[in-house]
């Protein structure tokens, strides 16, 4: 980790922060997935930033190749996240998390 | 050098506090203005060490559908967002404590590790000369990870579809078109002939 230049370090503190505030997220949010659904995106965005980071820095260009398919999968996830979100809304009328305990038996 | 530094710390400042707000926001919308900002300044973040095509694709990928369609689930959703955020500080402790183990066990791994080849921390990527980041992406990525390409291609397919017959209903009394029916229909069928006697109604 440097100050004063661009160094691998500033990148994996960066990425480790953006990762721990996608976790807190999840846990501070329990009702409303929305805002976990985003947390998740945050926790891949800090993947990406590690991935990126280490390919850029050690002169490999493999980690942005993929970096490009989790971005993939990010957005088949979010799209798919969401549309449960909006037959789930329809069903049941509203979306708090904690109440999704029908299989439960 | 110093220049880029600074730039990096006040990107990184600006997407620590956009990520923390994306989760403390009481509103939803903002929570998703607050994730286009993040996505953006790590866009800059990846234009600095070189990274141009990902950072677009951030920028188009993200912000372009993925926001705007968390933006339109947001407002589609009629709910209320004020009750759902009840639990807040319920879970602040627990979900502060996690996040601080989580990251002292992300910071001890990332200052203790060395790389096992010094040399390759000295190349960096981001040189001026040779093939423009798009080129080096692409050369690697259609000749080694064709295949891989191709069941990222896959992935998204299904995510399609699977979105679609999720979110695909037909309301009854709604009229819809059958082509089936359409073909099937004959000219007798259409059309009737009555003899109307003068005088009387059919």
């Amino acid at each position: 980790m440097s100050f004063t230049e661009l160094a691998l370090g500033n990148y994996l503190a960066l990425a480790a922060v953006l990762f721990t505030i996608g976790v807190f997220g999840i846990f501070v949010n329990r009702k409303n997935v929305i805002i976990i659904l985003m947390s998740i995106e945050l926790l891949l965005l800090a993947v990406n930033i590690n991935l990126v980071a280490f390919s850029a820095f050690l002169g490999d260009i493999k980690g942005q190749v993929f970096a490009m398919i989790v971005l993939t999968v990010a957005a088949a996830e979010a799209a798919i996240g969401l549309a449960i979100l909006v037959v789930y809304f329809r069903n049941r009328g509203d979306i708090a998390v904690e109440d999704v305990n029908l299989m439960k038996g | 050098m110093a220049l880029q530094a600074a730039a990096f710390w006040i990107l990184a400042a600006v997407a620590v506090v956009s990520a923390f707000s994306v989760v403390a926001a009481r509103n939803p919308v903002r929570s998703v203005m607050w994730l286009i900002c993040a996505f953006f300044t790590s866009a800059g973040l990846f234009v600095l060490i070189g990274a141009e095509f990902l950072a677009m694709l951030l920028v188009v990928v993200y912000v372009g559908a993925v926001a705007v369609l968390f933006l339109f689930v947001v407002m589609m959703l009629d709910v209320d967002f004020v009750e759902l955020n009840q639990g807040f500080l319920q879970y602040m402790p627990f979900g502060a404590l996690v996040s601080l183990i989580l990251l002292t066990e992300l910071v001890l791994v990332g200052s203790t590790f060395v790389f096992a080849d010094p040399d390759a921390a000295g190349r960096a990527a981001f040189s001026a000369a040779g093939p423009t980041n798009a080129e080096a992406i692409g050369a690697v990525l259609y000749d080694q990870y064709i295949y891989y390409f191709q069941a990222a291609g896959i992935v998204l397919l299904i995510a399609m579809i699977g979105a679609i017959v999720l979110t695909l209903r037909h309301k009854p009394g709604v009229r819809r078109q059958d082509v089936g029916k359409q073909v099937a229909r004959r000219p007798k069928d259409g059309v009737e002939l009555i003899d109307v006697k003068p005088g009387s109604g059919i």
